[in-house]
């Protein structure tokens, strides 16, 4: 089991002239899952899409600072995007599984990257979909319409589908926003198993989800970093005023 | 005068000129089909035209037609996905690109006769591929192109972000990501715009006055040797297209049932396009479904 | 081992990366290259008539008389440059109002039946090729004007006429768009108070939606303008300044259309219809900017 985390240095981001985020250092572990936290519009999500750089896409972004993994400053120009991107998955806040059947879905990554052979992506598949409590219900439909299933299910294809390319970190932004409580519990669910294999840096505006599924918790405010800590600590007791209004639901 | 009364004048106006425009299409519509339906028959198709005589048929302009919009198409379809792919996904904003729209507004608002007249000039003379079907062919591509950029853009223009990001987020290169699932995603608008834009094609003559020719090789329909100048098939013999046809025996047709010929072409050509904007709907609809539906 | 494998990954999506950007840029690279190209053998060959032939440009632009194989030659073009313009412009006069109205009729009065019908048979109209309407015209408009009105019918009504129906599915469709795209506070704020729906379209939503109608109109003359053949069949073909409606004249575009396939690449007359072209060319860039300008307008 490889041990690789993630490290921001100084990062910031600047959507033309407003900066959405402001000079944030934080180092995700390998094996943990760390929530990001705050109020809409404090540049959480932000944040997270320049750690696979996935803010390249939007004109006018500009990414400093740096972001390492392992030995690699991602943020270097020279960077590979696409090697990169393959060592990091995401999951978004809408299930967005590709207009293909279940089975195309998560093999479209892995054959991309090299696995022809049928009986390895079989396995793989299945493998995938074992790992994102799937398989069960999807088995003797893998090659119907992936779009046909339910809004959880399809939430939990995309997960299978990024795990399926052999990523060491997954970031998820608001991964169960759009789902039912049911369909939200087996998420968390999935999440506190995942874990034991990847880095997971998730994005919530569900304060009692960051409480149930995360081991540290980071809160942020209009761009900033307020407080980084252990979970329990900072819902316990924490050391900022603001955070623990917010915390306490007096804003937000 | 009261408001009201105004008002209600103003309203009939509207109500009786829209009135006026429906009977005014429908009358179009009816009298091109009407007028020309009786003369189509299997023989009218298929046999040659005449010159001086009665009984004249439309077969070769027909096949010309068809042939002519394959091979259009066979060349455009490339180049404009190329280059709406190119604006939709590689183009930065800037000045550059702000040109490059321009360029294509331009493009796409120049005159048909404009561009046959370069087609003349370029393909038939500079490139000497004569009058042709070739040259007619690059002649439509130029007239085409801007349309179908446009379409191609707007197709993935249609297709959601977060498909784009799915992929990218895979560690898939974004050529690939664009081929494999922006690109299937955006057949539904892609394929009705195409075939619209067919239409627009299989009607067009001015640009093929002086690129494809104004006159037919006597063509020996058993031959489908490409490389044979009598076969159908070669796309460097002259080819007077059905458009080109109609226009010709309305200016200077001397056979005695011309007005006939030219009403039973004009109905074939009209009722064509009306079958591309009824497939491309059809289709468009019935590719969207399977590509969304939950089958 | 683990590392080659990595490096020749490497080297494949880059390549592919590099495939695309180069074969979109190829296409993209054609299409401008393209339209320089046809500005280029268009102007030069259109210019050519003044710097090799040696007419005088004043002579060109203001003389009345089209006699290039005369003795000696005339390049007087105006009849063309006003029969292309009064041709267009009559034809926008005539669908501005249809297609304001019918406009009106599909997003105001009978949106269901408007949406339903109206739009999409108007719609259709575009896409009917123009000899098809050159040949409607030369059987139906030109024996029904010959019968009522002197002259032989064909002339600059009937290509007015012919013109119009083309350009109403452009006119048509621009103004549904933009009266459609009225937010809907606006309205309801004049009906609010108390103003009937013809002072609330004229008051309101004619003014606010003035630059896209116009910007409508003027893709309409553009179209009518360049559109060769369906003119060329009703317009009669006689090449001086008609005194009447009802009585032949040309068109540029007709010019072109009859002359080019007759004379020899090289001599005067022909280049001289390149000059004509080169016309319609510059028109074109012109009718592109009043429409940018226009948009911009109608986007403040």
């Amino acid at each position: 089991m490889q041990d690789i985390g993630l490290k921001s240095k100084n990062l910031s981001v600047f959507y033309g002239e407003k900066q959405a985020v402001k000079d944030i250092s934080l180092d995700f572990a390998a094996r943990q899952v760390t929530a990001l936290i705050g109020p809409s519009g404090c540049g959480k999500s932000t944040f997270l899409r320049s750690l696979n750089r996935m803010n390249d896409l939007i004109p006018g972004a500009k990414i400093t600072g740096e972001v390492w993994i392992g030995d690699q400053n991602i943020l270097n120009p020279k960077t590979d995007v696409v090697l990169l991107r393959q060592k990091i998955g995401m999951v978004w806040q809408r299930p967005n599984p590709f207009h293909k059947s279940i089975y195309e879905n998560i093999a479209f990554g892995p054959r991309y990257h090299g696995i022809r052979d049928k009986r390895k992506l079989d396995e793989l598949v299945e493998q995938s979909l074992r790992k994102a409590a799937l398989w069960e219900e999807t088995k003797d439909r893998l090659h119907k319409s992936a779009l046909a299933l339910s809004g959880g299910q399809q939430q939990r294809l995309c997960i299978a589908r990024s795990i399926a390319v052999k990523p060491d970190i997954i970031l998820m932004d608001e991964p169960a926003s759009a789902l039912d409580p049911v369909s939200t519990a087996k998420i968390e669910e999935l999440i506190a198993e995942l874990k034991q294999e990847y880095c997971i840096i998730i994005v919530t505006h569900n304060m009692h989800q960051a409480a149930r599924v995360s081991d540290r918790t980071a809160f942020f405010l209009m761009g900033e970093l307020v407080e980084f800590d252990k979970t329990d600590k900072m819902f316990t007791n924490p050391a900022n005023q603001q955070t623990s209004d917010y915390i306490s639901g007096r804003f937000g | 005068m009261k408001a009201r009364t105004v008002d209600k004048i103003a309203t009939g106006i509207i109500m009786a000129v829209a009135g006026f425009i429906i009977l005014l299409l429908a009358g179009f519509l009816a009298y091109i089909i009407v007028r020309g339906f009786g003369h189509i028959s299997y023989d009218f198709l298929t046999s040659p035209p005449q010159t001086f005589r009665e009984g004249g048929g439309i077969g070769p302009q027909l096949f010309n037609s068809l042939f002519l919009l394959v091979l259009t198409m066979m060349i455009t379809i490339p180049l404009g996905l190329g280059a709406g792919i190119y604006m939709s996904e590689y183009a930065k904003p800037g000045r550059l690109t702000d040109f490059i729209r321009l360029t294509v507004e331009v493009l796409s608002s120049f005159p048909s006769i404009v561009v046959g007249l370069f087609g003349l000039l370029v393909f038939v003379n500079v490139f000497g591929f004569g009058f042709s079907l070739f040259s007619g062919a690059l002649a439509l591509t130029v007239f085409n192109l801007p349309l179908m950029v446009r379409i191609t853009e707007q197709g993935l223009r249609s297709v959601p972000r977060e498909q784009k990001e799915a992929s990218l987020a895979l560690g898939i290169s974004k050529w690939k990501t664009i081929t494999s699932v922006m690109l299937p995603m955006a057949v539904p608008v892609i394929l009705t715009g195409t075939i619209l834009a067919s239409g627009r094609v299989f009607g067009e003559a001015a640009a093929l006055l002086f690129t494809a020719g104004m006159s037919s090789p006597r063509l020996d329909f058993g031959n489908w040797n490409p490389l044979d100048p009598t076969s159908p098939l070669n796309p460097f013999r002259p080819a007077e297209t059905l458009a080109v046809h109609i226009w010709k025996i309305n200016s200077e047709g001397i056979a005695p049932d011309a007005r006939d010929i030219a009403a039973g072409a004009s109905a074939v050509l009209v009722m064509t396009v009306l079958a591309f904007n009824l497939i491309a709907r059809w289709l468009g609809r019935l590719v969207y479904r399977k590509f969304t539906s939950s089958r | 081992m683990a590392r080659s494998v990595e490096r020749e990954k490497r080297s494949k999506h880059l390549t592919e990366e590099w495939v695309g950007r180069v074969y979109t840029l190829i296409c993209v690279g054609l299409l401008v290259l393209t339209i320089f190209s046809m500005v280029y053998f268009v102007a030069s060959k259109g210019l050519s008539t003044f710097f090799k032939d040696g007419v005088n440009p004043i002579d060109l632009f203001t003389g009345v008389k089209w006699a290039p194989e005369g003795e000696p030659p005339l390049f007087g073009a105006l009849p063309f440059i006003v029969g292309s313009f009064s041709t267009s412009i009559l034809a926008a006069l005539i669908a501005a109002p249809l297609g304001f109205c019918a406009a009106v009729f599909i997003v105001e009065l009978m949106p269901k039946f408007g949406r339903k019908v109206l739009q999409p048979v108007i719609e259709l109209l575009a896409g009917i090729p123009s000899v098809v309407y050159g040949f409607v015209g030369l059987s139906v408009i030109v024996p029904f004007f010959r019968d009522i009105f002197p002259g032989q019918g064909l002339g600059l009504a009937a290509g007015g006429v012919v013109l119009s129906i083309m350009i109403l599915p452009t006119i048509t469709t621009i103004a549904t768009d933009a009266l459609a795209a009225l937010p809907a506070g606006l309205k309801e704020g004049s009906y609010a108070l108390g103003s009937t729906r013809w002072q609330t379209i004229y008051r309101i939503v004619l003014p606010t939606t003035l630059p896209a109608l116009l910007t409508g109109i003027v893709l309409g003359i553009a179209r009518a303008f360049g559109e060769a053949l369906a003119v060329q069949m009703v317009i009669g073909n006689a090449p001086h300044i008609p005194t009447s409606l009802f009585e032949s004249a040309s068109t540029l575009t007709s010019a072109i259309t009859l002359s080019m396939g007759n004379t020899i690449m090289g001599t005067a007359h022909n280049n001289a219809l390149w000059t004509l072209a080169l016309i319609l060319l510059t028109m074109t860039f012109v009718f592109v900017f009043i429409v940018r300008w226009l948009e911009r307008r109608s986007k403040v």
